[in-house]
């Protein structure tokens, strides 16, 4: 096999595969059994493509393919740098864990309502977002994400589920329609719409109402999708109501694709400081953080909490583009790797907890501290690191965007992160008091079981987030490196028009600086 | 004829938003549809009007002359249609199904999500004492 088309392989497979699994278990419809079976075989190959991505990545920087051999950049094409490598990774390794999970929280009922097509659907929509290289490709899988998790959400079709979903369904359909909006104001602008050819073009053009307008116009969309303030609404509405393994896919995946959007589009075509809208996103972070937190702080239902938590971890990430120097970025790559493994595992604890104690409520759970001490021990590993306790992987993660705000003259903003991290602490601290600490309300005569497939994900989860905590070293080096297709646009301008780029020693030099 | 155009784009926008501040989800559906479909003419607006020569090329030459429309919008614009098409035939369902199931259109009455864990919810348990 020839270099390129082993490329365009490695490129595709972490949405061809998805997809395909959609299919064979779409066509498996009534044998549930069968599906189980294909789905973990599946989701095993989907994580061998993700290593195989994630390695052609380390040996070539960035890869870039144009199907159906159209001439650059009049096709649709994939390009992978290593942020996108790393968020596929991640990505199958979520998608791995959440789905064996799934074969003891997931009931007959939603296995027949087709859990698992929809499920790798949307799998195959996140990894789509993640590598294309063209802006309205990007909108097509965004909307793939769209109307599989719309059709996850209602899975069970409680009362709960519909009133959230229908809160959901109609924010984020009004969000795509923006995203479109700005889409036909750009390409209007600079009729284009490939992510390379725009980054070419668009420093060239003299800034118009209508390209301020798209700016605008993708902020607000990739907003919606990434929950920031004051478009959230929706998340806290619908996240809580889904099954426990949706939410936690939910909780890990689905925000974090509208922060890799603005991140894209925001350095990639427009850059913070010359539009003017860095004033717009350190306000709306510092925002976010805390309304996100406060929101938390009254909730009594464990997932409603953990809902107002992405929210408020999503105002970290956005700091790191507020700043936009090298090592912001560097940290908000660092920090949204981190977040998806944290979040995803604490919805998969409240789960397990829900299981050991029979219930999400915080009023009427407790005691778990003496029936499940090790479960206890696994949920204090993500909730402190989502607090950013060292050694944990939130400390680095925090550590380096409010390095990176003192460094970039932003010190308020840093206080704010620090003023967050502490309530964060705090709503942890009441998880951890009113499920585990406290006297139960009604004393059980036997303990509830928690099945092997339940902890295992939750163990592998934590034992990655420990990994990235004691062995940060790497993680923060590749992080650094995966800045410099972000902040430096002529290495994926060239990358993607086929040209020989260095992305190495030179580069990181650079960033030093 | 560019400025007519546009403003029969901006007043189809201004009427999808204006409904979409409704209570009612059919209401609310009915902007969204009328925003999208703004959206689908601002790109072809974007791609610019002029010609009306088909863009096919001719037989005896490589590629497409000046003379032809931009194919381009007219793809987008076929895609995001189809897309719109299925989401809005989503939010129906979903807008009938919650209509049987919580009984009412109005989304200022639907609360039965946000009760879960609420911490007002105590208000509608009963009094103690």
């Amino acid at each position: 096999m020839t270099e390129t088309s082993y490329n365009l392989l490695v490129l595709a497979f972490p949405v061809l595969v998805p997809l395909t699994l959609a299919a064979i278990t779409a066509i498996l419809w009534r044998n549930i059994q069968a599906q189980r079976v294909v789905a973990i075989a599946g989701l095993g190959v989907i994580v061998v493509c993700s290593v195989l991505l994630t390695m052609a990545v380390l040996r070539y920087d960035i890869l870039a393919v144009e199907f159906g051999s159209w001439a650059v950049p009049f096709g649709i094409s994939f390009v992978a740098d290593r942020f996108a490598a790393a968020l596929v990774m991640i990505t199958g390794v979520l998608a791995f864990c959440v789905g064996i999970f799934s074969l003891r929280d997931m009931r007959q009922i939603h296995m027949r309502a087709g859990f698992y097509p929809l499920f790798f659907g949307m799998v195959a929509g996140v990894n789509g977002a993640f590598l294309t290289g063209d802006l309205f490709n990007l909108y097509v899988w965004f909307e793939v994400m769209l109307i599989t998790s719309l059709g996850l959400l209602v899975i069970g079709r409680t009362k709960a589920q519909i009133d959230g979903a229908i809160k959901y369904a109609l924010l984020n359909l009004v969000g795509t329609v923006l995203f479109l909006m700005a889409i036909g104001l750009l390409y209007g602008a600079a009729g284009t719409l490939a992510f390379a050819d725009l980054a070419r073009v668009l420093p060239t053009l003299e800034p118009t109402p209508g390209l301020v307008g798209a700016a605008i116009l993708f902020l607000c969309a990739f907003g919606i999708k990434a929950g920031v303030f004051p478009l959230f609404f929706w998340l806290p509405a619908s996240y809580h109501t889904a099954p426990f393994t949706i939410s936690a896919i939910f909780a890990g995946l689905l925000t974090k694709v509208g922060v890799y959007a603005a991140f894209r589009v925001f350095t990639l075509l427009f850059t913070v400081e010359e539009s003017g809208i860095r004033e717009i996103v350190a306000v709306v972070a510092a925002l976010t953080m805390v309304t996100g937190v406060f929101g938390a702080a009254v909730q009594w239902n464990i997932r409603r909490i953990l809902s107002f938590h992405i929210i408020s971890q999503i105002g970290y990430i956005l700091m790191g583009l507020a700043i936009a120097t090298p090592l912001a970025i560097a940290g908000a790559v660092f920090y949204i790797v981190h977040h998806i493994i944290v979040k995803a595992n604490l919805f998969l604890l409240a789960g397990a907890i829900r299981q050991a104690s029979g219930t999400d409520d915080l009023k009427k759970s407790g005691g778990l501290l003496k029936s499940h001490p090790w479960l206890a021990v696994l949920f204090l590993i993500p909730a402190l690191s989502l607090a950013g306790l060292p050694p944990l992987s939130g400390f680095w993660a925090k550590f380096l965007v409010v390095d990176a705000s003192f460094k970039g003259d932003m010190a308020w903003l840093a206080a704010v992160a620090l003023f967050t991290g502490l309530l964060t602490l705090y709503s942890m601290t009441k998880i951890w008091m009113e499920a585990f600490w406290k006297a139960p309300g009604i004393e059980r005569s036997q303990t509830r079981p928690v099945p092997v497939l339940m902890v295992a994900p939750i163990a592998v989860l934590g034992a990655i987030t420990l990994t990235i905590g004691f062995y940060a070293e790497p993680f923060v080096q590749f992080a650094e490196k995966a800045s410099i297709t972000l902040t430096q646009p002529d290495v994926y301008i060239a990358a993607f028009f086929g040209e020989e780029t260095q992305v190495g020693e030179a580069a990181l030099e650079r960033i030093d600086q | 004829m560019i400025y007519v155009y546009a403003a029969t784009i901006a007043i189809v926008a201004g009427a999808g938003i204006y409904m979409i501040l409704a209570q009612n989800i059919v209401r609310i559906i009915l902007g969204v549809a009328l925003l999208a479909a703004s959206a689908n003419l601002l790109i072809f607006l974007s791609g610019r009007l002029g010609s009306v020569t088909p863009p096919i090329i001719r037989q005896d030459a490589e590629v497409l002359g000046s003379y032809a429309a931009n194919p381009l919008p007219q793809a987008l614009v076929l895609t995001a249609i189809v897309i719109g098409f299925a989401l809005t035939a989503y939010a129906v369902a979903l807008a009938v199904k919650g209509y049987k199931s919580l009984g009412t259109m109005d989304t200022s009455q639907m609360h039965d999500a946000e009760d879960l864990g609420s911490p007002f919810a105590a208000k509608s348990a009963p009094k103690q004492g």
